[in-house]
């Protein structure tokens, strides 16, 4: 067991000449929640591909769980344990609520290449996927396509179908945004309740929801490392004042400390 | 969310449950009932209609599931699947003529011609997304056809002529048309429910969230190009069965079904049907099937009318034929 679950040394990605993300040191520990914050543009999102191999990187080096999975293809990573999920929420659209989850979780029996038999092999994961909705607070959409759902509950179906793979370590691409404040509010609680036990890294611009969630931040601004640390420390840190919550850092939403 | 449901027909939410039966063949009410109907036409067919006609559709038939199986369910719209049907048939009739094969054999040869062609064409092809994907498949396809102009065994521009029908396992004669019927309508029959099994399988249960969401399948642990490839595989294999089947019926294999315009027909038969539903294809190689046999009188002006068809399909009723029935009586079908 290393203590830093995932490590990236001099991460860069460059596109054209303009560099993304440039030379990212990043430690996340074990068990923690990490959130990954910084002004639009700033690197998030690609630094977010790069850690799950949709990208690739163009320099630096990523280490999950002791391994390095520089050279992984996306689905691989996942197969380690490293799930990803989109800043669009990524629900299968035509298939219902609850084949949703049972596609995450047929993953349990390989690969699935048998197209010789019948799908009922499949119902097996019928009592657990409906677990995973219920978590989720979506028992009672099980029937629907997922299409139908409002966005809120999109989200959920969406930690849900990430929930069923059993993932080591979660990577949310802003799980809150465009959310409605009661959604933000069901949707901290979610992800509070199934970090147990997991480690979660967390992209989002609601700096409230980092506040309540986050153990450590790490701010990025022009695809480098600002500042890390606690979300007290961080938001005194003045060059983060001034490169990401402005001079008045109420208005972004977040409550400057002393 | 309106906005994908244009061209793949919305699924309704609950489906009632299937005939007793036929729920285990993955069909719900409505698709069992019309399953049943076309087993009743298949059955009946002959003896209203003129065997070789029927034969020539179910052929057909057969190759735009196939076909449907890659757009439909996967997304991908191959616009070179004549190569698989083409050589499919090249190969059966070879194989019958040359080799003296049986022609449940002879067939075989078609299949395994397509699956071969199909596993190379596809792992090129699938790299690449979208008009690309469809014009990669175009480019080797034409290069097949090309083969197929100069390569000695292929007989050029006479194509491979009589070929015999052969004795079915050696031991049923063929050379009867009613005969010969119900081992097509048996190799159609079984295509059908392979490729409804198919969809309705683990494997197709993963191939429809890489259709709805790839990212998002991936991000779970599939790796997406695999099941692509597999699914090109299966559906080039079926088509090479339909094209090795329609050799054997007619006793030649021609250009003509490697032809671009080949891989065009197919996509035509299936748009019209309705993409993504297990019984459009069949109803849109019936339609156009029997256009070009009815309205042969009418020599080019055929292509004109296929031509008006497929811009009212286009312009009126993009779910095709099926899609739009189904839609009405809000049924899956």
């Amino acid at each position: 067991m290393h203590e830093t679950i995932l490590e990236t040394t001099g991460l860069s990605k460059e596109f054209l000449g303009f560099k993304a993300v440039s030379d990212v040191s990043l430690k996340v520990r074990r068990g923690s929640i990490h959130g990954l914050i910084g002004p639009n543009g700033a690197g998030k999102t690609t630094c977010f591909n790069l850690l799950t191999k949709f990208l690739p990187p163009t320099h630096g080096a990523i280490r999950f769980d002791g391994r390095d999975i520089t050279s992984l293809k996306p689905a691989d990573v996942a197969r380690l344990g490293l799930v990803r999920s989109f800043q669009i929420s990524a629900v299968f659209p035509h298939l219902t609520v609850l084949e949703n989850v049972r596609v995450a979780l047929q993953r349990e029996r390989g690969a699935s290449f048998d197209f010789w038999r019948s799908d009922a092999v499949l119902r097996r994961y019928d009592a657990r996927a409906r677990e995973l909705l219920e978590d989720v607070g979506l028992s009672g959409y099980a029937h629907l396509t997922a299409g139908q759902l409002p966005y809120g509950r999109k989200r959920a179906l969406e930690i849900a179908t990430t929930l069923a793979l059993d993932p080591v370590m979660m990577l949310l691409d802003e799980p809150t945004a465009g959310m409605t404040a009661e959604d933000v509010d069901r949707i901290v609680a979610l992800v509070k309740r199934v970090a147990e036990g997991r480690t979660v890294l967390m992209v989002e611009h609601n700096l409230k929801v980092v506040e309540g969630l986050c153990d450590t931040i790490t701010v990025l601004t022009r695809g480098r490392v600002l500042a890390e640390g606690g979300y007290a420390e961080v938001s005194r840190n003045p060059e983060v004042i001034a490169a990401y919550l402005g001079a008045d850092p109420g208005i972004s939403g977040g409550q400057a400390h002393g | 969310m309106a906005s994908h449901a244009s061209t793949i027909a919305a699924p309704v939410a609950q489906d009632a449950p299937g005939l007793p039966g036929l729920s285990a063949l993955g069909f719900n009410r409505a698709q069992s009932i019309a399953f049943l109907i076309l087993l009743a036409l298949l059955i009946a067919g002959p003896f209203f209609l003129y065997p070789v006609f029927l034969m020539k559709l179910l052929c057909f038939a057969l190759f735009a599931c196939a076909f449907n199986l890659l757009i439909g369910y996967v997304g991908l719209l191959s616009f070179g699947h004549a190569m698989f049907f083409g050589m499919g048939g090249y190969l059966a009739a070879h194989a019958a003529k040359v080799w003296g094969f049986t022609p449940e054999l002879a067939i075989l040869t078609g299949g395994a011609v397509g699956a071969g062609l199909g596993v190379v064409a596809g792992w090129i092809a699938i790299r690449r997304q979208g008009i690309y994907f469809a014009m990669i498949t175009l480019a080797l396809a034409q290069m097949v056809y090309f083969f197929c102009l100069q390569a000695p065994f292929t007989g050029g521009e006479d194509g491979i002529q009589r070929v015999p029908r052969g004795a079915l396992l050696g031991v049923i004669d063929l050379g009867r048309d009613m005969s010969l019927y119900w081992v097509v309508a048996a190799v159609f029959l079984a295509g059908f429910l392979f490729i409804n099994r198919v969809v309705h399988s683990p494997f197709g249960q993963v191939l429809t969230a890489i259709r709805e969401n790839e990212p998002r399948a991936i991000s779970l642990g599939y790796r997406a190009d695999d099941y692509k490839l597999m699914a090109f595989t299966l559906s080039a294999t079926l088509a090479g069965i339909a094209g090795g089947t329609k050799a054997l019926v007619f006793g030649i294999a021609t250009l003509t079904d490697v032809y671009w315009a080949m891989s065009g027909e197919v996509v035509l038969m299936t748009l019209l049907g309705g993409l993504g539903t297990v019984f459009g294809p069949v109803v849109g190689a019936a339609v156009i099937v029997t256009m070009q046999n009815y309205l042969a009188e009418f020599g080019a002006w055929v292509t004109v009318i296929q031509g008006g068809i497929f811009v009212a399909c286009v312009l009126a009723f993009r779910a095709g034929i099926v899609g739009e029935l189904a839609r009405l009586l809000k049924v899956r079908l």
